[in-house]
């Protein structure tokens, strides 16, 4: 890491909030839609996302540039870290311990997850109106719908933690009453989103999907 | 009388101590029971292993070497580890602890001996954060600007650090791993920059804190605020910095 490492963990504070707690935020909102709008709802969530200009460009700067960063300088800070909080078993040493554990399951998550969706459709293996079939694919397997609870309730838990982090790191929440509201707000974000995310998650296991995929496959099928 | 002498004698204190001879070999423990006397604490029951260096099971050995001074919790020399909490042996009484009192050196610090260890990184990040207010010149500058006493209290509190390495002790961001000088000399910056005189060199205190090991090394995991022994309000010093820091990166920044 050449230069200082006091600009360095700025930044990675800094990307952590904008734009990756943004795009967590739009994320959780987007997939609410398959459990609100159904089917139909999500596809329009997704279109509306994709019909923005330059999505490549966003999605390289806005997401994809700032995960690389963000992803392996934390591994190696987590790396830097001591888990010391058998001696020490306070909040605040379990949420410091916490937020490297789930900073790991995010990074490898994510990943696996953009795998599974992102480089498939770059692949063409899969079309943007089948997104909503194929997370359908994904979460009917019982194992798979486990690790994705585990990856979204890490990822917002990391989010909404390190949210917290960031205010003292920025020196906005300086006395100990400032840390403890902001505290108390970080963990009411983290159950909304988490709430969010697992709404989605069952949406998505929906027999409407599943119906979805099989209208899909039938067309698919007539038309080969 | 007789009676309750012949009873208070009777009962020992059940030690087991983390030792090792040289800073490289291996530590391994050896228990002690210690005749217990009223109001001990833990300087105590070491002296009496000094006087009689012989083990729980009868045999002799060395004398455990420690390290103390003030014996009143302001010098910050007889820091160890007591029953899992680095904390200073001469406040820590026998009466308030759980039994078999296990002690151990802080192991974040090099160990010389036994209990027994250095604490010179934490006097070289004083030095490193030009923790002293520099009023040395070839000729009298006169009397400095007046401190408002309100400020005065506050930043009293922080002048009681003893460096005596708890809050680093307690840190899981302080290890081989990674460079990063601790809560305590942060708190330094702080309590220097709040002098009236001291405030001149503010950007110097604050430069050194924005350089590799210094204030980012902080995770926030709070354990230093938890342990500090002199009740130092540590992590409100470190989001003080962060936000000094910040300010000072953006003014330099913008040319400001």
């Amino acid at each position: 890491m050449s230069g200082n490492s006091y600009f360095t963990r700025k930044l990675h504070s800094l990307l952590g909030v904008i734009p990756l707690g943004l795009f967590l935020i739009e994320h959780a909102l987007t997939n609410y839609s398959a459990f609100e709008g159904g089917p139909e709802g999500f596809q329009d969530s997704v279109n509306g996302l994709h019909d923005l200009p330059l999505i490549f460009f966003l999605e390289l700067f806005f997401i994809w540039l700032p995960i690389l960063f963000h992803g392996v300088y934390g591994l190696y800070l987590a790396f830097t870290s001591n888990l010391n909080t058998s001696r020490f078993q306070y909040g605040r040493n379990w949420a410091f311990a916490f937020q490297r554990i789930t900073g790991v399951i995010t990074f490898i998550f994510i990943i696996w997850h953009m795998w599974q969706i992102r480089v498939q459709v770059e692949l063409g293996n899969i079309t943007t109106d089948e997104l909503g079939t194929k997370m359908h694919e994904i979460v009917d397997n019982p194992a798979y719908f486990v690790l994705y609870m585990i990856g979204v309730i890490a990822a917002v838990f990391h989010f909404s933690n390190g949210l917290w982090a960031f205010l003292v790191s920025w020196g906005i929440t300086i006395g100990p009453r400032a840390q403890r509201v902001s505290s108390r707000i970080c963990m009411g974000i983290f159950v909304i989103m988490a709430v969010l995310f697992i709404l989605s998650l069952f949406a998505f296991r929906g027999d409407d999907f599943a119906s979805a995929s099989a209208a899909i496959d039938t067309i698919t099928a007539r038309l080969g | 009388m007789a009676e309750t002498a012949t009873a208070t004698a009777k009962r020992t204190v059940k030690f087991i101590i983390t030792r090792r001879a040289t800073p490289d070999s291996t530590p391994y423990n050896e228990e002690f029971d210690i005749p217990y006397r009223p109001n001990m604490n833990v300087i105590s029951a070491l002296m009496e292993i000094q006087r009689n260096p012989v083990k729980a099971d009868g045999s002799k050995t060395t004398p455990v070497v420690w390290e103390s001074n003030c014996l009143e919790e302001v010098c910050g020399a007889c820091s160890m580890v007591i029953n899992g909490k680095p904390r200073q042996a001469c406040s820590a009484l026998i009466d308030q602890l759980e039994q078999p009192i296990r002690v151990a050196p802080m192991t974040t610090f090099p160990v010389v001996r036994d209990l027994v260890v250095n604490r010179q990184r934490m006097f070289n990040a004083l030095k490193r954060v030009k923790a002293w207010i520099p009023i040395d010149g070839t000729y009298d500058l006169g009397p400095g600007p007046r401190m408002a006493e309100s400020k005065r209290q506050w930043a009293y509190e922080l002048s009681k650090c003893m460096t005596c390495g708890v809050c680093l002790e307690a840190c899981p961001n302080v290890n081989d791993r990674s460079s990063f000088i601790g809560p305590a000399p942060i708190s330094q910056v702080r309590l220097f920059n709040a002098h009236p005189t001291g405030e001149m060199n503010a950007h110097e205190r604050l430069e050194a804190l924005m350089t590799d090991g210094g204030i980012e090394g902080c995770g926030n995991s709070q354990n230093c605020v938890r342990s500090c022994p002199k009740g130092i309000p540590l992590t409100t010093s470190i989001a003080a910095m962060n936000k000094d820091t910040t300010k000072h990166m953006f003014k330099k920044w913008l040319g400001m």
